[in-house]
């Protein structure tokens, strides 16, 4: 071990954090509008319509079926265009929020339509539009399915901001491969993995502590 | 007065088209308690579900006093709804929101201020007795409570009708009798109009003074209760009063049977 060890595997994580913390903000944001959407306009839904249901759930699948490494390639102008650089964090934001927004909005789709369709109906008996549905019984009735994929994603995306890392974005994963893999040093690449662990150990740990203080006040035994 | 007319309601399904309602008319009087009765598959819930539109009939007209909910779209047809409660077999009540919350909703969607609301509300649980149970969620309550919620929740916007489907289907005969006492004492103070849609006799006994008999999507005998037990005229109906003989001697033996253990 050498001393510039924790200087080297501070500034990662502190990169790391960055990306993750902008880009599961972004991400859901988008994925929420994306889910959202695809929920109104299904057929059936309370914003019935077909023409942009297609369109939505078209774009979805086609940009979740590139490989995220050639989606960050592709996002390179975006991201120039955006941010004004394509290296570093911040332009790292921009293609993880874009790459990771349609998982997103698929699993916000399906935690939306676990909600019983009882509920939309009793909703629509007393007179609820279909912005009451969507924001006063859909979202609120999935809100512990909703934290829950919510805190898969954002554990995915701790993934892609390493990928990312590959290829000139910083943080614990561009550390991981340019000290510990490309000049050999052992000791940072264990580290790194370390550190990684522990950061998805405390996003998994945060998120089920938010669903369960939901499901015992729901829920809470008489 | 609900003047039903002319309705039919068609589903595609694997096996061809199915006709759950079929040019039906009927007529329902203002303040009456009208029991629907059928089979499983005769079209009564489609029947109780068209009355507000859950449902869109493929033609035909309903017509709720003077409004012909038919005829309306959008939001005209959402301040329609806010006249015309529903309960459910399944209550179907929102889990993340008290019983407070829960019937505060219908409310909050008809854009009532925040003192009228907590006023009205707690007007109605008193009505349903719950009172005591204002800011539990729903899962800390029986069936009979969650279903008492129900009807509070589609009391609050005083409607003119309550359509229930089903409303006591998963409750236990005592219960049941509850939840009938509270719907009949409703029509008494308030003088609303109630619709059952039921497979359940007892339902049609305790409360109802008239029925309608539906069968393939058909109305096929309309009278009073006492009618449809005493002179059983439909196929169905005579079908139904054959049952709950059987039933209640059946009953009648299982009583004796609990009461000789006590």
């Amino acid at each position: 071990m050498r001393d510039d060890l924790f200087e080297l595997l501070w500034e990662g994580l502190r990169e790391t954090l960055y990306m993750l913390v902008w880009s599961s903000f972004f991400a859901i944001l988008l994925g929420m509008l994306l889910g959202i959407t695809l929920v109104a306009t299904e057929k059936g839904g309370v914003l019935e319509n077909r023409p942009i249901h297609k369109v939505v759930s078209l774009a979805i699948n086609g940009v979740r079926s590139l490989p995220f490494i050639i989606l960050i390639v592709l996002l390179i102008p975006v991201a120039r265009w955006v941010v004004g650089t394509s290296l570093g964090p911040t332009a790292a934001v921009v293609s993880l929020s874009i790459g990771a927004a349609p998982f997103l909005g698929r699993i916000v789709e399906s935690a939306l339509k676990e909600v019983a369709p009882g509920k939309v109906e009793a909703a629509k008996s007393f007179g609820a539009s279909p912005l009451d549905i969507l924001f006063r019984v859909l979202i609120p009735e999935a809100l512990p399915a909703l934290v829950r994929s919510l805190t898969i994603a954002v554990i995915a995306i701790t993934e892609l901001t390493a990928v990312a890392g590959a290829i000139g974005a910083g943080g614990l994963g561009s550390l991981a491969i340019r000290f510990g893999y490309q000049r050999f040093r052992e000791d940072i690449l264990f580290a790194t993995v370390i550190v990684i662990i522990l950061l998805v150990q405390v996003l998994q740990w945060t998120g089920d502590s938010i669903a369960r203080s939901i499901n015992r006040r729901r829920y809470k035994p008489e | 007065m609900i003047a039903i007319s002319n309705l039919s309601k068609s589903y595609k399904t694997a096996s061809g088209v199915f006709k759950a309602l079929n040019k039906l008319d009927l007529t329902i009087e203002k303040g009456d308690i009208y029991g629907i009765i059928g089979f499983s598959g005769a079209g009564k819930s489609t029947l109780v579900r068209c009355m507000n539109r859950l449902e869109e009939p493929d033609e035909g007209a309903v017509a709720i006093g003077d409004t012909v909910i038919t005829e309306l779209e959008g939001k005209r047809l959402r301040e329609a709804r806010q006249k015309i409660g529903m309960i459910f077999q399944q209550f179907n009540l929102l889990d993340g929101k008290t019983v407070f919350q829960n019937v505060a909703f219908p409310l909050k969607v008809a854009g009532r201020d925040k003192a009228f609301i907590r006023k009205r509300v707690t007007e109605v649980l008193e009505m349903v007795q719950l009172s005591d149970k204002a800011g539990h969620y729903p899962s800390q309550l029986s069936g009979g409570q969650k279903q008492r919620v129900g009807i509070a929740r589609a009391l609050v916007n005083e409607p003119d009708v309550l359509l229930c489907d089903e409303a006591t289907s998963a409750l236990d005969p005592q219960t049941t009798y509850s939840i009938l006492e509270l719907l009949q004492s409703i029509n008494q103070q308030l003088g609303l109009t109630v619709v059952l849609i039921t497979h359940e006799l007892e339902v049609l006994q305790h409360i109802c003074n008239n029925v309608a008999v539906i069968e393939q999507g058909e109305i096929v005998e309309t009278g009073t209760v006492d009618q449809f037990f005493l002179n059983p005229q439909s196929d169905t109906a005579r079908r139904f009063v054959n049952i709950v003989e059987r039933y209640r001697q059946k009953r009648q033996l299982a009583v004796e049977g609990v009461g000789a253990g006590i």
